[in-house]
């Protein structure tokens, strides 16, 4: 490629593509005109990013990472430092901001199918990113060296502790000492602002080159790469600058408007961004009543709950979270686009929906004999949910479909009366009509009616 | 075609107004006595608030993160008046409000250290404070020979007895669990559980409106900047609205051409 431009920003480009890269990720990287709503929480999460990485800094230059002074320096932060308390708020609700972010992009990728070929990497650095994030909002909760911090940190490391063998040995690697002490927080400070915060940029870099690579989807699911025009530009995209640069200007400021609500009228969203016993130092002789994670690790703490044995709990909570790097190769299904997808299949992603907020919801309410019945029941539904879009992947005939609400509904029946005892038979036997009738709905509605099948979609996007 | 996405958005929806609504839930919190109505911008509750705690509280409780000239700024109060009415530790004005009773101290005197009350209104809550300081009474099988109703057990003294009087249970709790859920702002009930024994220098309202005084003040005191990051915010709102309509018409401009 030839240019002309001189003066710095052509010095510049004759030693470094500074050009070039503008053009390939900005200027002339197409994007499908049509996206959405949906599409503004990729750049979001960008953005949170630089919040997160801004306002850290600033807060490593006053927190103490020490046993003895980590609460106190908080609350110099909040108190003597200026403009302290906004870093610490915006850090803080940037926390919990990242995490809604992030959810609502990953059910922007599973409405539109934008985790199938060719963007499987994408989604794969996608999961990497939610791994490091959940790393990362894990160890910094332990910083300010609360109760909540402590007791909470003290609970995930002795669930490594359940592994058979190596487990106790594990746990005590991880925490540098026999419960949580002066030695993890140190550690855990420093994979906090330095080890993660690196990998996960390193990651985000890789996301975005794979994306860039195999060009954005798009709420039709129609690859607009297929309709070029003669200039080989894709009838249907446009460039990325000015188009969606300006267009995303408008979604960050609609979002840093909610974020200031947040930050300077409800820091502590009631306890749920900050929880209320987190004002109180860390005590290692004082166990809290009531030891909740902070709202976004409640589904998956939910399911590790719903297995009264702790290593299975905690093997299915790791399945939980496992399962969706393999999205890419248990939906196969041609048509990505929700818009184009079966009624069932509408009514199967639906279900997960709703089975994922209710288990979130009971993940932040104390052990009842029905919550940990819905935990259960709700947690077969999740699990059911990538079975049933597995079984979606293509038109199946009907016996193949009867074949697994046998199967399925066994394994369930089965596990109910392996697990049962007298003192929740009634609960168990009532609970168990649930994934029954989800599977019935998906896998006998789909026998019986023609609800499985798939819309044609449009050569080109629609609007 | 597009219903879905439109249905899924109203799911989001719900999804976070049911978070809001069990949010909102949680802020009133559970388990206190009475609730009281918070208000930090009221400056002379809160003069009067730091009056009562200097002289009270902040013998055998510290407020390690708090600091008088902070204090002082924040509730209107001159560095001389401050100095000479309310600094009762020997501290200087740029100091921190701890105390001299050491934690090994307290322990020993009474059985546990007392708490540090710098963030105590934002870990227990305004209304647990208030039920606390409100509902010490008569036991005589009470190591003190009083006890507390929020905190049964407790090992603070009754250190406010002399404005408050002394109270006795009113022994007839039929109704005293459901008249405990029945309370309006300052928690007057319908039936009262107890009954003054022996009066203190303040009516009922007066000690009343002590002990709210004292929860502004503490919940001030767990947040200074609560006294003006809302304004701030207000600010911030405004410029972030004229920004986001500047925003919306450029972008509307430059998607004139995409059809």
């Amino acid at each position: 490629m030839t240019n002309k431009v001189g003066g710095i920003i052509g010095w510049v480009d004759s030693r470094l593509p500074v050009i070039e890269f503008w053009e390939a990720h900005l200027s002339k990287y197409y994007a499908p005109k049509n996206f959405n709503f949906w599409y503004f929480f990729g750049s979001l999460a960008l953005l949170i990013l630089v919040i997160q990485i801004v306002t850290g800094i600033f807060l490593t230059m006053h927190y103490k990472p020490d046993a003895e002074l980590a609460f106190a320096s908080v609350e110099y932060i909040m108190r003597d430092v200026n403009w302290g308390w906004l870093m610490r708020y915006m850090h803080s609700t940037g926390a919990s901001a990242f995490f809604v972010v992030v959810y609502l992009h990953m059910l922007r990728g599973l409405m539109y199918g934008s985790f199938k070929e060719p963007r499987e990497l994408i989604w794969i650095f996608g999961m990497l990113i939610y791994l490091c994030l959940m790393a990362e909002a894990f160890m910094g909760y332990l910083l300010p060296w609360g109760q909540m911090s402590y007791w909470g940190a003290q609970v995930i490391v002795n669930l490594f502790g359940t592994i058979p063998v190596i487990g106790d040995d594990l746990a005590l690697w991880i925490r540098g000492d026999y419960v949580v002490s002066d030695a993890t927080l140190n550690r855990f400070f420093a994979l906090h602002v330095i080890a993660v915060p690196i990998v996960l940029l390193g990651l985000v870099v890789a996301h975005i080159a794979a994306l860039h690579t195999v060009g954005s989807n798009n709420p039709d699911g129609v690859e607009i790469k297929k309709n070029k025009g003669a200039d080989g530009i894709p009838l249907d995209g446009i460039p990325f600058h000015p188009y969606y640069t300006v267009k995303d200007i408008v979604g960050v400021i609609v979002f840093l408007f909610i974020f200031a609500l947040v930050v300077f009228f409800a820091p502590e969203m009631g306890g749920y961004f900050l929880e209320h016993a987190n004002f109180e130092p860390a005590n290692p002789l004082a166990t809290p009543e009531h030891i909740a994670p902070v709202w976004y690790f409640t589904p998956f703490y939910t399911v590790l709950r719903a297995i009264p044995n702790p290593f299975w709990g905690v093997v299915a909570m790791g399945a939980a979270v496992f399962v969706l790097f393999l999205l890419p190769w248990i939906d196969k299904n041609k048509v990505k686009s929700i818009r184009y997808r079966s009624a069932l299949y509408k009514v199967n992603l639906f279900v997960f929906l709703i089975a994922f907020v209710w288990l979130g919801y009971l993940g932040m309410q104390a052990v009842t004999p029905m919550a940990s019945q819905m935990a259960l029941r709700l947690s077969e539904l999740y699990f059911l949910f990538f079975v049933v879009l597995g079984i979606y992947s293509t038109q199946r005939s009907a016996g193949y479909y009867i074949m697994w609400f046998v199967v399925l509904v066994g394994l369930i029946t089965v596990y109910d009366v392996f697990r049962n005892n007298p003192d929740i038979a009634e609960l168990t036997w009532k609970t168990w009509i649930i994934p029954v009738a989800y599977l019935f709905v998906t896998l006998l509605g789909a026998a019986f009616t023609n609800l499985d099948q798939d819309k044609q979609v449009p050569e080109r996007v629609t609007s | 075609m597009k219903n879905m996405d439109k249905l899924i958005c109203v799911v989001a929806l719900f999804a976070s107004l049911l978070l809001t609504a069990s949010v909102s839930f949680a802020a009133g919190g559970g388990g206190t006595i009475y609730k009281m109505h918070v208000d930090v911008h009221q400056q002379k509750s809160l003069q009067r608030g730091a009056k009562y705690f200097m002289n009270y509280c902040l013998s055998c409780h510290a407020a390690s993160y708090s600091r008088y000239n902070r204090v002082a700024a924040d509730l209107g109060i001159s560095e001389q008046n401050m100095r000479e009415h309310l600094i009762f530790t020997g501290r200087k004005f740029g100091d921190t409000m701890t105390v001299a009773l050491t934690p090994e101290q307290g322990k020993e005197w009474f059985g546990a250290p007392p708490p540090d009350l710098s963030v105590r209104a934002r870990s227990r809550g305004a209304d647990w404070i208030y039920s606390f300081l409100k509902t010490f009474y008569v036991d005589e099988s009470a190591t003190r020979g009083v006890n507390n109703l929020q905190f049964p057990g407790t090992s603070m003294p009754h250190v406010l007895w002399e404005l408050q009087g002394l109270q006795t249970l009113v022994e007839d709790d039929d109704h005293a669990e459901e008249d405990s859920h029945a309370k309006d702002g300052h928690g007057a009930h319908k039936k009262e559980l107890f009954e003054i024994a022996v009066p203190g220098t303040m009516t009922p309202e007066e000690y009343d409106q002590a002990i709210v005084d004292i929860v502004n003040f503490m919940v001030y005191m767990s947040e200074p900047i609560k006294l003006k990051r809302q304004a701030i915010g207000v600010g911030v709102l405004f410029f972030l609205f004229a920004l986001g309509v500047l925003a919306y018409f450029m972008k509307r401009d430059y998607w004139k051409d995409v059809h």
